[in-house]
């Protein structure tokens, strides 16, 4: 019995942190997310430094680690709100790990893992609906391979990709279909958050040849949608760890009505509500990160456990960050407001909180 | 990470389920002797303060163990090892950490032996959740104290044998924590009267507790003169891991599922009602939360890093659990919930209705929710005290 993390994943967790605080500071984060997200020498860094492969076996030029420690990563990158596409890129390796061939992954995944590709991962095309009918887009089968057509409405990190695996019904049944920037027509679409970018991909006469069309089963569709709400569950602890320091701070240097404001139990108990949910999800989410790899007929419902919590809770976290602060959480030039734009962002992906609670209640035997 | 356990643990765990089919009958099957005969097993088992060292009678039992053996009794729904509950909890490691040789050869063995319960007397009129500002009085006459004041909302009052008694001894002092302290008083000394306070649940668990003129030998004091609150301070971080609270929990929550699976709400099966799902979804999460937490907790503590504040954490899960759960419950069987035992539509014999109404032994017993908040707000997030 060991819930904790090894020597190697603190270090990890630590070298990642440093990172993001003398190599990609929020005031980078912010030239970086006005103009797209994208910076081409950091993401060459950090595939140096091995975190783009870590997924990725090492006979493939991986490190071969665990979600895990994929975990560790996407946490400590989103204390500082690292624009990069750091999840996105993960979430590709595991559905190329997943559903590729062994002749596809040699092909592709020793690119991924240097960084040399940037990978996306697209599933759902409804706003709101997880589900395999929710998947509209198309590939229809002709004598070269495949045209696609349809249009995936919410692609992550769309226009930062140089390879994009997309979810489409195929004439088998379930498949994703990997394509290049190139070969689709990529519009960025304006979020709240910009330091996740987001785009539409029109696939409309697409054609691809047979070996870029991966099958895909509804329980490895399933198991995708249940590491990408990890990955952002992941990013909340992070992010949620960082608003929450960034108020305390505050409330114990700000007087007003001669005390530091830390002092009333107004602003005490509110920090205090943020601590529990802020530590009762993160618990959740490292046993679901743990379960990705080493129980995973228990990742549903332990993803669903964390992200269910996460979806609320860092809402609210994110409604007092900045709440606590006053007229400055909510100027655009102090941090706390983005971190607020984090919460809302990582709310809907992957299931909502309802989403995930009616999964609980139904796994609970309701 | 790694949630498996050795072999050794595994084989442990073994011997507790074996010895529980083997001596725990079913309820119906249980006769008036049962409770001694199960104490005294388990007493020679050895598990009845199975982290207390051995020279004190106890078993060395290591942190996994314990979580092991909490576990599976809780599973079990098993009565609990020892009658003394805060004698177990805090009265018997406060004296093994501060008390005399004599005070150790005199209480430990009783609470071992569920001979003899303790009360704990922190509790006055005016002084609650501001404990250390205590006013009971107690002077140095000679080779013993005389006491004099109240006590309050004593848990466990009207039928303990002997109370842990915070008392001032001087009252001059620059710090409210200075010149506090502890004394071990027989609940039948000449010059202490019981009263029962009745709760709104209708139980007489509590007491108030008036001291007049009572002598108490200057050895029964535990810890020096004055420092009482130390005392108090360790006794409580004596923190009990909350693994076996949490078997609780989610046992409470297969129950609460069954009742949603045979209650209908507006004509149709509660269970398909959203509302009635996500509540529930709500109450798993919850509980799994005080889980994981708990076992980071306990990973923490195997690795030899003090836990401080972080158990505020699941007392303020526990607390709103404690609440929601049972009200929950009533709400969900409409008017059939409120009633409670003899009651012709009563549910579960009116035990929802029953414990809807207990929630604050929990809740406020121990810290109330905001002076948890409290805690973490200043030791775990750097907050100016008040």
């Amino acid at each position: 019995m060991n819930f904790g993390f090894t020597e190697e994943q603190n270090l990890l967790r630590d070298q990642v942190e440093r990172f993001m605080q003398d190599t990609c500071p929020m005031t980078r984060v912010r030239e970086l997310s006005g103009t797209g997200g994208f910076d081409a020498a950091l993401w060459k860094q950090i595939g140096d430094l091995g975190w783009l492969g870590l997924l990725i076996p090492e006979a493939y030029g991986g490190l071969g680690l665990k979600w895990i420690d994929q975990v560790v990563v996407l946490e400590a990158a989103a204390t500082g709100l690292c624009p990069l596409p750091i999840a996105s890129h993960a979430l590709a390796s595991t559905a190329v790990l997943a559903c590729a061939s062994d002749e596809q992954k040699s092909r592709w995944l020793p690119l991924m893992a240097s960084g040399e590709a940037i990978c996306t991962l697209g599933l759902y095309d409804d706003a709101n609906w997880i589900d395999p009918s929710a998947i509209t887009a198309t590939a229809k089968a002709n004598a070269d391979g495949y045209v696609l057509s349809g249009t995936k409405p919410f692609v992550n990190d769309a226009s930062n990709a140089s390879y994009l695996l997309l979810a489409v019904q195929g004439p088998e049944g379930l498949a994703l279909a990997a394509v290049s920037k190139d070969e689709v027509r990529i519009t960025p679409q304006p979020t709240m958050d910009s330091t996740k970018p987001m785009a539409s991909v029109d696939l409309d006469g697409v054609a691809i040849n047979a070996e870029s069309l991966l099958a895909m089963t509804t329980e490895q569709l399933s198991y995708l949608t249940d590491c990408g709400a990890l990955a952002v569950t992941a990013e909340m602890v992070g992010a949620g760890d960082s608003i929450l320091n960034l108020t305390s701070d505050y409330a114990k240097q700000r007087i007003q009505f001669g005390k530091p404001i830390g002092q009333y139990q107004g602003v005490k108990h509110r920090l205090a509500d943020m601590y529990v949910d802020l530590e009762s999800y993160r618990s959740l989410c490292y046993f679901a990160g743990w379960c990705a790899d080493d129980d995973p007929k228990e990742l549903a419902r332990a993803v669903s456990l964390a992200k269910g919590y996460a979806s609320d809770a860092f809402n609210q976290i994110g409604i007092d960050g900045v709440g606590l602060h006053g007229a400055i959480g909510f100027t655009a030039e102090y941090d706390a407001q983005l971190f607020l734009k984090r919460s809302k962002w990582a709310r809907p992906m992957f299931g909502d909180s309802d989403f995930h609670l009616d999964r609980v209640a139904s796994l609970g035997g309701l | 990470m790694d949630f498996d356990y050795t072999v050794e643990e595994n084989a442990f765990r073994e011997e507790v389920r074996n010895f529980i089919s083997d001596n725990l009958p079913p309820k119906k099957e249980r006769d008036k002797n049962f409770l001694n005969t199960w104490l005294e097993k388990v007493r020679a088992k050895g598990w009845v303060g199975f982290s207390w060292p051995k020279e004190f009678g106890g078993s060395d039992g290591g942190l996994i163990e314990q979580t092991i053996l909490r576990e599976e009794m809780a599973l079990a729904k098993a009565p609990p090892l020892g009658t003394s509950m805060m004698g177990l909890a805090w009265v018997g490691p406060g004296i093994m950490e501060y008390g005399t040789e004599e005070q150790k050869r005199k209480f430990i063995p009783d609470i071992l032996d569920s001979k003899v319960t303790w009360c704990t007397g922190y509790s006055e009129p005016n002084h609650g959740s501001d404990l250390a500002a205590i006013q009971c009085k107690a002077e140095l006459r000679g080779d013993s104290y005389l006491v004099n004041g109240q006590k309050i909302w004593t848990t466990g009052a009207p039928w303990s044998q002997w109370i842990i008694l915070l008392t001032r001894t001087q009252f001059d002092v620059e710090s409210k924590h200075d010149g506090i302290t502890c004394l071990l008083v027989p609940m039948d000394a000449p010059g202490v009267e019981v009263r029962p306070i009745e709760n709104m649940a209708g139980d007489k668990h509590f007491a108030e507790i008036f001291f007049t003129d009572v002598e108490v030998p200057i050895e029964n004091r535990l810890g020096a003169e004055g420092e009482g609150w130390k005392v108090t301070v360790s006794a409580l971080a004596n923190e009990r891991s909350s693994i076996g609270e949490v078997t609780q929990m989610f046992a409470k929550l297969e129950n609460l599922k069954e009742l949603v699976k045979s209650t209908q709400k507006q004509g149709k099966p509660a269970q398909e009602n959203p509302g009635v799902r996500r509540k529930v979804a709500q109450f798993e999460m919850k509980i799994a939360a005080m889980k994981y937490n708990g076992l980071r907790y306990l990973t923490k503590q195997i690795k030899g890093e003090p836990l401080t504040s972080e158990t505020s954490v699941n007392k303020l899960h526990r607390a709103s659990l404690e609440i929601e759960m049972d009200d929950f419950a009533v709400e969900l069987t409409g008017q059939a919930g409120l009633q409670l035992r003899g009651g012709e539509a009563a549910i579960d014999g009116g035990a929802w209705a029953k414990s809807a109404l207990n929630w604050p032994n929990v809740v406020i017993g121990g810290g109330t929710p905001n002076i948890q908040r409290n805690i973490i707000s200043e030791r775990l997030l750097g907050m100016p005290k008040d």
